[in-house]
């Protein structure tokens, strides 16, 4: 659905749906994961982590290790640089334990040796006296007067005097007078959610191959979403230049926000570094659980209060996450994120950064906005029920439009908020008749995007094809992007450009491939950079008619002159000016390095039909919808599967997975057994509607559509089944036996 | 002199006001000229915000211009997954 309303741009290749360049390389085996990295007298590393979830290290005593000849190091925290500080301490503490072990998993020391199972065997031969501590795992009970202070040093000034020594971080926005606007409305409701823990479920576990010498120079092979970040980080973890350290990013079977930041990168290094040999680590599912990242867990309180003709008057949230035993869980995020969808007059919401022990939580697609839209909305969707409103004409009736002043604060410029919200209402799922314990549920969901330091070189080769260097893993099809905005700026064939991921010492600084920036910033940078190459073209073509640079124009992939004052020439295509670019000045290259401001935020509206079976209270997911604005969908295809991905995960979040933790502070269920992500079989088909409302902050109109997918799921697919169940459900997963608990509570009444 | 509007939170870091006036004419000069009027507020800035200017969210960008007339709102530094 095409809503550019500029009327100017005639794509050619932008828009289409070219194969894939990495496709015939993953179905064949050909491609290389961050696993398959291979060195010639390489060890392998594995990592003694912690069985407690809160303790003091008494002491480590590596000796039995050391003297078993298969180990080649050991390592613990003394091997790592001191004097960090903030996040970059917190992430060596994270990835190494120094006084204290702060949840189930955390590393305490590591061993390589000539072998995997010798360094598995090995970690039994090091010796840990831990002095165990009182723990917390649950969000609510970490800030009960009872609760112990896990870190009381982690608080920073925004927290007000008062709180609890648990509560790290505190962050309010709003405007207007939310007391006067619950007075004016119809009927105001006050509702308290709950969301568990989610892991991101990416396939591929984090691996790499790490080789650093004594005299500070080394490689590092990892799938990473930010390989220009990890050395950077890696660096001052081990004390090193960051210029020394050459980053290389594998193919990534998926990351979602899991992979922006480091666990066993620092951790090879330094063993490689007291082997002097190369170290492979990869980590098992159990560990990738217990030891990266998930999201955070929520609990929050959330008021709406609305007028009998759909106006909503106020809106209230207090978001309450936990990140981990470590201050970064994205309640900000979530407060700014919760009413942002509407245009309100009073609203506020406040963020509470709330430390537990548990893994230190990392992103995941959009950190924060899901659970606040699966409060926010749900409220929304009960005053619709109660006050009999249709809940597309009361979003519509609420919908922040360009010029609104946004619940965090600025105005919004050009959004398209009202543009998927009018589809949605039009599509054939939103009449659809629903069956007996079928319900069907609406939410909108909000993320902003962002731009980030971005560098991209492109060279052109005699034949007149192209190589374009970009510094973002390519987790969400990149590759085939950045060729088509290439082809289509040059005007050449989508295939004459190849697009390749360089390393750290080939390319300029770039920020990692987080926030749904890569198609946006990337991408404009590699229409830039074409557009710096055009230039060059021109000025070649010019030299050899001996007209002037500015006679020259470039258009369909050939330069021309720009009239008949410039002189009676054949247009000379890219090919035959690169033919013999040597002998007329050298190479060609473009180049582009910048940090781009315009990453236009987005919006999206979800349809979800869902059954609920009443006697075992089994939900499941019968259609789908969704609406989403993408700016402009350079590969349709790739665009859908965002769009897709996003609803599956949202399932999987809303209807089965969570962190369990025991009463021993452990997590119950490290593995997909336990764990379940929703598979082929437990999915409706997918339907998606691209709605294109250009961002006018890029040349083409790109927004990010990665992270604003996973926004409206939790709400819109807990809206279905409260409405097929007839009880609203607060909690998340709705599991077969929580649901089941609350239909029975309900006829109870 | 451009009007900048801070975070609920961040107000009793500059005595409770809601919007500042700073003599600025770029992202850095804003930044510059809150910690110099609030110094509470360089831990707060240190660790790294977003500016909104003219409802562009910037993020990085210490030599965008801003205007008298810009609308230019403080926010938490916005990161993705």
């Amino acid at each position: 659905m095409a809503l550019d309303d500029t009327g100017e741009k005639e794509f050619r290749v932008v828009g289409t749906r070219p194969v894939r360049p990495d496709g015939v390389d993953k179905v064949t085996g050909r491609a290389k994961f961050g696993a398959d990295a291979f060195s010639s007298g390489m060890l392998y590393g594995a990592i003694l982590r912690s069985p407690h979830p809160h303790a003091r290290i008494l002491s480590i005593d590596t000796s039995r290790a050391l003297a078993d000849p298969s180990v080649k190091a050991v390592v613990t925290r003394a091997d790592f640089a001191e004097g960090l500080e903030g996040d970059d301490f917190d992430i060596l503490e994270n990835a190494m334990a120094s006084e204290r072990v702060f949840y189930d998993g955390h590393a305490v020391a590591a061993i390589a040796a000539t072998s995997l199972l010798a360094a598995k065997d090995a970690l039994t031969l090091i010796d840990v006296t831990y002095d165990l501590l009182p723990f917390v795992t649950d969000v609510d009970q970490a800030i009960t007067p009872d609760a112990p202070a896990i870190n009381e040093q982690a608080a920073d000034e925004s927290v007000p005097d008062g709180m609890h020594p648990n509560i790290v971080r505190f962050h309010e926005n709003g405007h207007g007078d939310v007391d006067k606007g619950f007075a004016d409305a119809d009927l105001v409701i006050k509702k308290s959610f709950v969301t568990e823990a989610a892991h991101q479920g990416y396939i591929e576990p984090h691996a790499c191959l790490a080789q650093l010498g004594p005299d500070g120079i080394g490689e590092l092979w990892c799938c990473t979403q930010g390989h220009f970040a990890a050395a950077r980080i890696c660096a001052k973890l081990l004390d090193i230049d960051a210029s020394q350290l050459r980053v290389t990013a594998s193919e990534i079977g998926g990351g979602f926000g899991g992979k922006t930041t480091v666990f066993i990168e620092p951790v090879a290094l330094a063993l490689s570094r007291k082997s002097n040999r190369p170290v492979k680590i990869v980590m098992t599912r159990d560990e990738v659980f217990r030891a990266t990242g998930p999201t955070s867990s929520a609990s929050m309180d959330v008021t709406v209060g609305m007028r009998k003709d759909g106006r909503i008057t106020a809106a209230q949230g207090e978001f309450r996450l936990q990140g981990g035993a470590f201050p970064g869980a994205p309640m900000e995020y979530t407060a700014m994120c919760a009413f942002a969808p509407y245009n309100l007059d009073n609203v506020k919401c406040v963020g509470l950064d709330i430390l537990c022990n548990r893994p230190k939580q990392a992103a995941y697609r959009a950190p924060g906005s899901p659970m606040a839209a699966f409060a926010a909305e749900s409220v929304i969707d009960e005053l619709c029920n109660q006050l009999g409103l249709d809940p597309i004409d009361v979003r519509l009736k609420n919908a922040a439009k360009e010029g609104d002043k946004a619940s965090f604060g600025p105005r919004f410029k050009r959004i398209g908020l009202v543009e998927t919200l009018e589809a949605a209402k039009e599509h054939p799922h939103y009449k659809a008749p629903l069956n007996p314990n079928q319900g069907r549920g609406i939410s909108c969901g909000f993320w902003f995007n962002h731009s980030g330091e971005t560098s991209v070189s492109l060279a052109l080769s005699n034949d007149g094809t192209v190589s374009l260097s970009v510094g973002t893993p390519d987790i969400g099809g990149s590759r085939a992007s950045m060729c088509q905005m290439a082809a289509e700026e040059l005007g050449i064939p989508y295939e004459n450009v190849r697009t390749t991921i360089a390393d750290t010492g080939s390319l300029g600084y770039n920020d990692i491939a987080h926030g749904s920036r890569v198609t946006y910033a990337s991408g404009l940078a590699t229409i830039k950079a074409v557009q710096d190459t055009i230039k060059k073209l021109c000025a070649r073509a010019a030299a050899q008619w001996g007209i002037d640079e500015e006679a020259v124009y470039w258009e369909g992939g050939y330069a021309r002159p720009s009239g008949s004052n410039a002189g009676d020439f054949e247009p000379m295509s890219l090919a035959e000016i690169t033919a013999n670019m040597g002998q007329t000045g050298g190479p060609i290259s473009g180049h582009f390095e910048a940090t781009p401001q315009g990453a236009g935020m987005s919006f999206a509206t979800h349809i979800v039909d869902a059954e609920v079976d009443p006697e075992t209270g089994s939900a499941k997911v019968t259609r789908y919808t969704v609406v989403q604005d993408a700016g402009k969908a350079i590969h349709p295809s790739y665009v859908e599967g965002q769009f897709q991905g996003g609803a599956v995960q949202g399932i999987g979040w809303a209807l089965n997975e969570e962190y369990i933790y025991g009463d021993d502070g452990r997590l119950q269920n490290p593995g997909f057994l336990d764990y379940r992500i929703p598979v082929a079989s437990d999915l409706p088909f997918i339907d998606t509607v691209i709605v294109e409302v250009p961002n006018p902050g890029h040349p083409y109109g790109v927004r990010g559509v990665g992270e604003t997918s996973i926004c409206p799921p939790l709400a819109a697919i807990a809206n279905a089944v409260s409405n097929a169940a007839g009880v609203r459900m607060t909690h998340l997963p709705m599991s077969p036996p929580r649901l089941l608990k609350a239909i029975k509570e309900a006829k109870i009444g | 002199m451009v009007e900048v509007v801070l975070w609920a939170s961040l107000r009793r870091f500059a005595d409770d006001n809601a919007v500042v006036e700073i003599e600025a004419n770029t992202v850095g000069g804003v930044l510059k000229g809150l910690v110099k009027r609030y110094p509470s507020l360089k831990s707060h800035i240190d660790r790294g915000v977003s500016v909104s200017v003219d409802g562009e969210i910037i993020v990085s960008g210490l030599n965008v211009p801003v205007l008298p007339t810009s609308e230019v709102v403080l926010m938490q530094r916005i990161k993705g997954g």
